[in-house]
């Protein structure tokens, strides 16, 4: 049964050939047996998820059941849940129990899915590997000893080892993407405020977009078109109508234009991976859809931009975590200033510390202009290439990561090469558009993922041609032994 | 070459919406502790600000008055510096763009001379909450009830040359922001503060070095700062010193202002765009929509107060100080249909006098201004002096009914029957032999004399300019 999609859950309950308390159970016996060796969760929900299964079983008997009503899922910790501790895996808030709802959960408890945890990531979603956790890092399920990507690693981990069919997520600059492909999962991450980011804990304000980890696209357009939506406690929300994304999954590939940027198969690019990537694309011509070459010309700077905008943002968004109202507070402390410099330098992590100072240091005085405005400048160009693209094609191809899965530890002390882990993500979000990342082969029993990006709002072609994919290929379907 | 001060000032007003600027919470002052704060008020991880449209309207509305040019795009900004009652670690305010741009502002001395005092712009922004150091035991309490209120903040142009001139513009632009029923105006409550700064020059040398003076909550206090900053700085120059710039703090208690942090001292507050919320755009039309609803403005209304009631500048400019009182000064004038200039005299001299030993504001004055109407129809009329008038309104402040009531249970009515005051006239003239061969010698100042006895045998009810003509018809005939 754990081998079911969201979609196939579904039909299992609606045919009664198992019940949510049932399937519930499954799950959380399967996290009990292998979240010691995973790290996925920081909290698990046993209770409430059986009261929940119970509940969904009883609508379900009473027809009063939605396609997902009953089907368990997973949160990341950075979605604010009402009377569930929320921790951001901080030290910050490990005591900070949400006293309202994001409005993302909120849709997906209203839809009846069962919650079954809180899952790990990187501290405040700041990193790519998952070890920025006060929880301790989260293993990779293709590979204990290597990272899982981040910053929504335990989602990921969760969905690529069966803990869950499908788990929240969020993505600045990468966050599910990366994850998603150094997993084996399915990760998007739709057009910026497209989903609501009330009661979703903020790293970059301007970039960070909730979206979803699954099995298959299928259940990624399912799960996006219960959660998505304007939202008026969001101002940043789109007031864009939702679309069945559902309704659109079959639709042909034919004469679909699909660019392959040159800026991102360079040297940079594992040759293994860019070989996988060029042989999905073949994939998607045999289908009908037409393979363009591109350029996106500012490419290479958007890992320096990303960096600034994001950091500059968190250092304010983080100011909120001074020990006063909230959160950790240091022992006995002495004046104000110690209050402050105390609460947040033994509640904050390192990786997180050093985010705030650079920020704070290119907000200041004397420093604004050449680092943030500079920064939003080469932001619009960024914007600029991919709005001229997206008028000769319909989507555009590439790989998620450079690498597959590295080793934990591997780039902890170069957090230049960690950062550089993103080079083909962060430039989606500047831009603020739909990408997705599913899997698409295999290197050294690594999955490799693929990257999908769409034009503005154009989700529903992006899981279109995601999913065709997923007709054609079996790489989404497959699963790490050891855990099987 | 003589001293010369140039001040500019910041005034925050906090405008009269029901819910705060970016959350739904209330506004109301007094509130318990923490009572109007939710999670957005609270800075919680993961929320979000959402714009009270209210107070883009309001906003607009002031722009207009000010003959400001509105800004169609205007950006909110983050202001950030750490301090317990500002919850998220950053003000929302608006920076680089703010709603309001450059305007002007007539300031009318009370001679009547009008000054134009440029407005720089006007900003909407959050106020932050209160830390409370007493009552804590070496700890600080925060109550954020006031934070998320908003506030408009207007930056004047440093065109003011003098406290007076500087307390001139802010009782202006107190009751500008009346009339726009904008703010409440109540300093003590802080829905209007003002911060200054202040600096020194000799006429024809580029401006002093400016220092701000925080901490400004009456309209006292303000002109007793700035004339303490603006010696104390001259007597620094005076001695060989240089003007740092620095935030100053005024005590109320000393009159003096004291050193609160220098300029190195002073927050780095790393500006940049607000990316929770949009940029602020609105349209031509929705600004029409708010200049057609904008009621006629101070200035204006004082140059119609001269023009159409024939009022003096000064009678002009203290009626106009806020819209109740020359509503009703307006309303009685109407209702007794008699001389503008005395309704004037009435309203600022009898009434305001009761009101303020009171300390009751116009709108709830006893004496209405039916009421009013009706005394001045009898002094019009002469049915009572003017004299006794005042013993009338006293009655009518204390609840005994209308003028004529009043009038009629007291036996009042001035006694205007001539041939009535003749007799009496004639018969004081007859009983006086002594005092009217000394006024017929040329004593003259006993005519007064006359006039008292008449009074009081009328018990003060005669109408004295009939008494005098009388008297003097009566005193001809015989000396001839």
């Amino acid at each position: 049964m754990y081998h079911k999609t969201v979609s196939e859950l579904s039909k299992a309950l609606a045919n009664k050939a198992i019940s949510s308390v049932e399937l519930t159970k499954l799950y959380l016996e399967r996290i009990k047996q292998y979240n010691p060796l995973l790290n996925a969760y920081i909290t698990l929900t046993e209770e409430l998820a059986l009261a929940q299964a119970k509940q969904a079983d009883q609508a379900r008997a009473q027809g009063q059941a939605t396609l997902l009503t009953g089907v368990p899922i997973a949160h990341k910790d950075i979605f604010c849940t009402e009377g569930i501790k929320t921790s951001c895996a901080s030290k910050m808030l490990d005591n900070f129990i949400a006293p309202y709802e994001s409005t993302l959960t909120a849709k997906i408890k209203q839809a009846g899915m069962v919650l079954l945890g809180k899952t790990n990531m990187d501290e405040f979603a700041m990193g790519s590997s998952n070890e920025n956790s006060y929880y301790g890092a989260c293993k990779n399920p293709w590979d204990i000893e290597r990272v899982p990507g981040g910053s929504s690693g335990g989602s990921a981990v969760a969905v690529a080892a069966r803990l869950a069919p499908a788990a929240t997520g969020t993505d600045t600059g990468g966050s599910l993407r990366q994850p998603g492909a150094l997993t084996g999962t399915t990760g998007l991450k739709p057009t910026y405020g497209r989903i609501s980011r009330y009661g979703m804990i903020a790293f970059a304000s301007s970039l960070d977009q909730g979206g979803i980890l699954t099995y298959t696209a299928e259940d990624a357009a399912l799960l996006l078109e219960t959660i998505a939506g304007f939202d008026p406690k969001d101002s940043t929300s789109a007031v864009e109508p939702v679309p069945s994304y559902s309704k659109n999954l079959n639709d042909s590939l034919k004469g679909v234009r699909i660019g392959l940027p040159k800026e991102y198969f360079t040297s940079q690019l594992d040759t293994t991976i860019g070989t996988t990537i060029h042989t999905a694309a073949k994939e998607l011509e045999k289908l009908g859809a037409n393979l363009h070459e591109i350029s996106l010309p500012n490419m290479g700077l958007s890992v320096p931009a990303y960096y600034v905008i994001a950091l500059a943002e968190c250092s304010s968004n983080l100011a909120r975590y001074d020990g006063v109202r909230y959160g950790y507070r240091c022992q006995d402390p002495k004046d104000l200033l110690d209050l402050y410099m105390r609460s947040r330098g033994e509640g904050l992590g390192a990786e997180v510390k050093r985010r705030i100072m650079i920020g704070t240091y290119t907000l200041s005085a004397g420093y604004y202009d050449a680092y943030y405005l500079k920064a939003q400048q080469i932001r619009r160009l960024i914007q600029e290439d991919f709005i001229k693209a997206f008028k000769e094609v319909d989507i555009i191809l590439g790989p998620t990561s450079p690498t597959t899965a590295f080793k934990i530890n591997e780039k902890v002390d170069d957090p230049v090469a960690m950062y550089l882990a993103d080079i083909y993500t962060v430039a989606i979000n500047l831009a603020g558009l739909p990408g997705i990342s599913i899997p698409a082969g295999f290197s050294n029993g690594l999955p490799i993922g693929m990257q999908l990006i769409g034009n503005y709002f154009a989700e529903a072609k992006l899981l279109n041609v995601s999913h065709q994919y997923q007709q054609q290929t079996d790489w989404h379907r497959q699963m790490p032994s050891q855990f099987n | 070459m003589t001293w010369e001060a140039v001040i500019g000032l910041e005034v925050h007003a906090q405008l009269k919406t029901k819910s705060k600027i970016f959350s739904e919470s209330a506004t109301q002052y007094g509130a318990e502790p923490n009572t109007q704060a939710n999670a957005i008020d609270l800075g919680l991880p993961g929320v979000l600000p959402v714009l009270n449209k209210e107070v883009v309207k309001m906003a607009v509305k002031f722009g207009l008055a000010v003959n400001a040019n509105i800004n169609l795009k205007s950006i909110f900004a983050r202001k950030n510096y750490f301090y317990p009652d500002l919850p998220k670690g950053y003000q929302i305010t608006q920076f680089e763009l703010p709603i309001v741009g450059k305007g002007i502002l007539a300031v009318a001395d009370p001679e009547g001379n009008v000054k134009k005092i440029g407005i720089t712009r006007a900003h909407l922004e959050e106020d932050a909450g209160k830390s409370l150091h007493e009552d804590f035991h070496g700890m600080t309490g925060i109550d954020l009830n006031r934070a998320g209120t908003p506030l408009l903040e207007i930056v004047s142009e440093p065109d003011l040359r003098t406290a007076k001139e500087a307390v001139l513009y802010l009782k202006a632009l107190h009751a500008l922001v009346r009339y726009l029923d904008i703010c409440d105006g109540n300093m003590q409550e802080g829905s209007f503060r003002c911060d200054a700064n202040v600096s020194v020059h000799k006429i024809g040398e580029p401006f002093g070095t400016r220092v701000e003076i925080k901490n400004l909550n009456s309209f006292r206090f303000i002109e007793r700062a700035i004339d303490y900053e603006i010696q104390r700085q001259i007597e620094e120059i005076e001695h060989g010193n240089k003007i740092v710039q620095e935030t100053r703090l005024y005590n109320a208690n000393t009159h003096k202002t004291k050193s609160m942090r220098s300029k190195e001292e002073a927050n780095d507050y790393r500006y940049f765009p607000e990316p929770d919320l949009l940029p602020l755009v609105i349209d031509k039309a929705f600004i029409e929509t708010i200049a057609e609803k904008l009621p006629e403005l101070p200035e204006a209304k004082r140059q119609r107060f001269i023009s159409q009631y024939g009022l003096s500048a000064y009678d002009a400019g203290n009626l106009i100080s806020s819209q109740s009182l020359a509503d009703y000064f307006e309303q009685t004038v109407k209702l007794s249909a008699t001389d503008p200039k005395i309704t004037a005299n009435w309203i600022m001299g009898e009434l305001s006098a009761a009101l303020n030993k009171h300390d009751l504001t116009i709108e709830h004055s006893p004496v209405t201004t039916t009421m009013l109407a009706g005394l001045l129809k009898r002094i019009h009329d002469h049915t009572i002096s003017g004299k006794i008038a005042k013993s009338v309104f006293e009655a009518m402040w204390a609840g005994e009914g209308d003028a004529d009531t009043i009038i009629s249970k007291q036996g009042l009515k001035q006694v205007t029957d001539s041939s009535a005051l003749e007799k009496i006239v004639a018969e004081i003239i007859a009983n006086s032999p002594e005092q009217l061969a000394d006024y017929l010698a040329g004593k003259e100042r006993l005519f007064s004399y006359f006039v008292g006895q008449t009074m009081k045998a009328t018990k003060g009810q005669a109408n004295p300019q009939q008494v005098n003509e009388i008297l003097k018809q009566q005193l001809k005939r015989v000396t001839h």
